[in-house]
């Protein structure tokens, strides 16, 4: 397994203790998909951050490629909801920034960021300041500069949540089409019941706090798949119906069939 | 709505009468007119209360024999010199308190302490320690800038968003590149604005230990003027050391500060 949580438990300490998430098994294998699906506040930027190495368990284990995860690596790179670009940097200068710390040449670099600046459609950008980019732009240069330290997972954290709905349709389909490109593993967080069917090979949804999975659902529909598409919406009804309510089991359908209920 | 944004409009424009840098001229003018009426009354004597002619003539004097422009070059070299000194210690120092908890509980209470106190205070031990030389003014200085600039540093390292330090340990910073690339330019508003701070407080600091003590720079002139009850050059020397004080806060700092704070995001 690429990723791999288990038994996961997450206690934030303080005045209160506050417990984020509670007995996570999961396994994500390599080059999947998984969109994990949950109120705010259940824990799951949590457990990206887990997996990113930013924070550290209270129990369990989380592994990459059966590795316990120390702290965090250039092998799973994480993207923020707010893109989280450096402002003093041009766009160029971001998406080189990983490479930038592995000491590699500037020519080649700069190669490099380009290639994937083209990837996602700024390459007349890249001397363009932060500030002076939309919000989607913004995350297109954070997608690229993910992507210029050709990490085996990629960690999206709401991404897409505070753009407009054209311009994360767009960027939905271009997610796609990036993914099928470089096979990357991608676990993806969103509120979104059809940001995570459009997207996901797995749909993981989480519980409110202290988040567990209450249930998995896997998606099979034909790629590229729209927002709305039918079989995406039949399918978010479905999904919302578990996302709502606490009982969780609903009968299984041809097109997404619950497969684990903890 | 439209009234504002037309009278807005207007005022950005410049109207012949309207415009703020007219008016700001006029004001002058007029307080320099009102200053030389009063002078002509004759009500005080002129060691007492000099004219704006008077004070003209001093400033013309001063430049062309020389004396101004060796007061404004020594006093601008220390304050350089002070400055770039204090920048440099100012800003790893509060780098150090921004990051290291102990440290900022040690000495960031001496420094929070310190700051309360007039750089001016240190003169006295700065003259025993250093002698009547260069070096106890540019203590004075650098005691007046490095804690403003110190405070301001850690406080931007402290509140810089936390995001910046996330996305750059998961693109693989460690070390001095994470300070230098990325904690560093993170905080660079606060550093900026703290700097700028620092540079005032530089200027006053050494315009006190120059009356105080040191020869050749603007305060020895300002202290000359006195002696000689010359108040024409009281009056001059004080117009250069607000004119530096503002050229340099307008033409260096207040640009520099709006420029970081448009890119970084920050607002206006």
């Amino acid at each position: 397994m690429k990723v791999e949580l288990r038994g996961v438990r997450k206690t934030f300490e303080g005045k209160s203790p506050v417990l984020a998430l509670d007995s996570i098994d999961l396994a994500v294998g390599a080059g999947q998909f998984a969109c994990l699906l949950g109120p705010s506040g259940c824990g799951k930027s949590t457990l990206l951050n887990l997996v990113a190495g930013l924070d550290r368990p209270t129990a369990g284990e989380v592994l990459i490629d059966g590795q316990m995860v120390q702290g965090p690596g250039t092998d799973r790179v994480m993207i923020f909801q707010t893109a989280a670009l450096f402002p003093w940097l041009d766009v160029l200068g971001n998406v080189e920034f990983g490479l930038r710390m592995t000491g590699a040449p500037r020519r080649e670099r700069e190669e490099i960021a380009r290639r994937y600046l083209r990837m996602v459609h700024l390459l007349d950008f890249e001397q363009t300041f932060v500030h002076q980019l939309s919000g989607g732009m913004k995350q297109r240069v954070a997608l690229a500069r993910a992507l210029a330290l050709d990490p085996d997972v990629l960690l999206m954290d709401e991404p897409f949540g505070a753009l407009d709905a054209q311009t994360r349709d767009l960027l939905h389909d271009e997610l796609q089409n990036i993914w099928s490109a470089t096979a990357k593993t991608v676990l993806f967080v969103t509120h979104n019941v059809r940001e995570a069917i459009v997207l996901g090979d797995r749909v993981l949804v989480l519980s409110q706090r202290p988040g567990h999975i209450k249930q998995e659902f896997a998606i099979d529909l034909p790629r590229p798949r729209q927002i709305e598409d039918y079989a995406v919406v039949d399918l978010s009804r479905e999904i919302l119906e578990v996302l709502k309510d606490g009982s969780g089991a609903t009968p299984p359908r041809d097109r997404g069939r619950p497969e684990t209920a903890p | 709505m439209i009234d504002i944004d037309s009278r807005r409009a207007e005022s950005r424009r410049g109207g012949l009468w309207t415009g703020p840098l007219v008016r700001r001229l006029a004001f002058f003018l007029l307080l320099a007119a009102g200053w030389e009426a009063l002078f002509r009354l004759g009500l005080w004597p002129p060691y007492l209360f000099p004219s704006p002619s008077g004070v003209a003539r001093t400033l013309a004097r001063g430049f062309e024999n020389r004396t101004l422009i060796i007061g404004i070059a020594v006093s601008m070299r220390r304050l350089l010199v002070g400055f770039v000194l204090s920048a440099i210690a100012g800003t790893l120092l509060g780098l150090g308190l921004g990051r290291v908890r102990l440290l900022d509980q040690t000495l960031g209470a001496l420094v929070l302490g310190l700051q309360a106190l007039p750089s001016i205070c240190w003169l006295p031990l700065a003259l025993l320690w250093f002698g009547l030389g260069e070096q106890a003014i540019l203590f004075v200085v650098v005691m007046g800038a490095l804690l403003a600039i110190t405070l301001s540093t850690q406080a931007g390292v402290k509140n810089s968003d936390p995001v910046y330090l996330r996305a750059a340990l998961n693109l693989g910073a460690r070390g001095w590149r994470l300070y230098l690339l990325v904690i560093l330019p993170a905080a660079l508003p606060a550093i900026i604005s703290g700097m700028k701070l620092g540079w005032s407080f530089a200027w006053r600091s050494l315009m006190a230990a120059e009356l105080l003590y040191v020869s050749l720079g603007l305060g020895q002139l300002l202290m000359m003027g006195r002696e000689l009850n010359d108040m024409n050059q009281v009056v001059a020397v004080m117009l250069i050391i607000i004119a530096i004080g503002l050229v340099v806060d307008r033409l260096v700092f207040t640009p520099l500060e709006t420029r970081v704070r448009a890119r970084w995001g920050l607002g206006e």
